[in-house]
């Protein structure tokens, strides 16, 4: 739930980039903070294993300004997307208002894409959170591999798979260049927002 | 969700328990990672967003390591350091008061002011 702050005239919004391992939801916030350097204030946060895996979470918080008169601040966070660390990927989702789903779109990933999926709906099921009324944006990352020849989840299968149910926007995207990962970020936060205004102005 | 009142009367409470009795910066934080309020001594240039989320993180890997052996919660978490040491307190189910201080203060001093403040500040959200 998005904090309020009536004093200080500000919101702050918590987006959470969740899926399955090494699928690119670090690659995603390292780009933005790469981009946007410039304009963000804050360090990005990464507590990582030496092998730079997320072992808890990154965290980048950057102002889009303001709504109503309140400074919207968006909080962007990923989980670890190792199976063993579903403890806390929980801990992660607490107070979540927007989701990007980063599925990996190499074959051999296709099954671990839609576990975690499933483990995402039951993950915010125990913070009384339902998928399916939650802003969500699937990204279906590492298209490039495509030209490389890696075998590949055609994207109407990936949408069978993820999003026959769920219908929320998807974007073919390659994180690790950059491709599309704004257009990503840009379609979770407005889809945020518009919840969020509907709960609180 | 924080009225102007209890904002305003949670910043009089961190001021005069905590700030003036010499602790150096104070974070009231929730448990998703948000700032809800912060002050310091003004001499303190922390990246307070980021420690709020850091803090929350810890806050709730220790939480969940408490109910993993049986307890409800560890009353005291502390991290001490050479010069500057972290106390956090919960205050209400969601909520937690981050309180960092030097050497010119004492432990027993801190959890005794922050004692006073989190009782102030639940009477202040239940309000
Ligand atoms: N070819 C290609 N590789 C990518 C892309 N995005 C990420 N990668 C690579 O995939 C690997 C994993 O990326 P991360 O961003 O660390 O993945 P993650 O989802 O954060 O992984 P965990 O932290 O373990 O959950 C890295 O070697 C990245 O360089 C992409 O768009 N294309
Ligand atoms: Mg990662």
């Amino acid at each position: 739930m998005a904090l309020v702050n009536v004093k200080k005239k500000e919101v702050q919004i918590k987006i959470v980039y969740y899926g399955p391992g090494r699928g690119g939801k670090t690659t995603n916030l390292e780009y933005i903070n790469h981009t946007y350097r410039d304009q963000i204030k804050s360090e990005m946060v990464s507590l990582k294993t030496q092998d730079d895996r997320t072992l808890f979470f990154d965290f980048l918080p950057f102002d889009v300004g303001r709504i109503k008169g309140f400074k919207v601040i968006i909080q962007l966070y990923t989980v670890p997307g190792q199976v063993k660390y579903n403890a806390t990927r929980r801990l992660v989702l607490k107070g979540v208002d927007g989701i990007v789903f980063v599925a990996d779109i190499q074959r051999f990933q296709r099954k671990k894409n839609i576990e975690s999926l499933n483990q995402l709906y039951e993950n915010l099921k125990t913070h009384n959170l339902d998928l399916f009324s939650m802003p969500l944006v699937m990204q279906y990352n590492k298209i490039d591999l495509l030209k490389q020849g890696v075998e590949v989840i055609p994207t109407k299968t990936l949408q069978q798979d993820l999003n026959s149910v769920l219908r929320v926007p998807a974007f073919e995207a390659s994180a690790l260049g950059g491709g599309n990962v704004m257009k990503t970020l840009k379609k979770i936060i407005s889809m945020t927002l518009a919840s969020i205004q509907d709960q609180l102005f | 969700m924080f009225s102007h009142e209890q904002l305003n009367a949670i910043d009089k409470v961190i001021k005069t328990h905590l700030i003036d009795s010499g602790v150096e910066n104070v974070i009231y934080i929730d448990l998703a990672g948000n700032a809800i309020t912060q002050q310091d001594n003004g001499n303190q240039t922390l990246d307070y967003m980021a420690f709020a989320a850091l803090a929350a993180g810890n806050f709730a890997a220790v939480d969940a390591m408490a109910k993993l052996i049986g307890e409800s919660e560890f009353s005291l978490l502390f991290h001490k350091g050479t010069k500057s040491s972290i106390h956090f307190s919960k205050v209400t189910e969601d909520t937690i008061l981050i309180s960092m201080f030097s050497k010119t203060i004492s432990l027993g001093l801190v959890r005794l002011k922050v004692s006073e403040a989190v009782a102030k500040i639940n009477a202040i959200c239940g309000a």
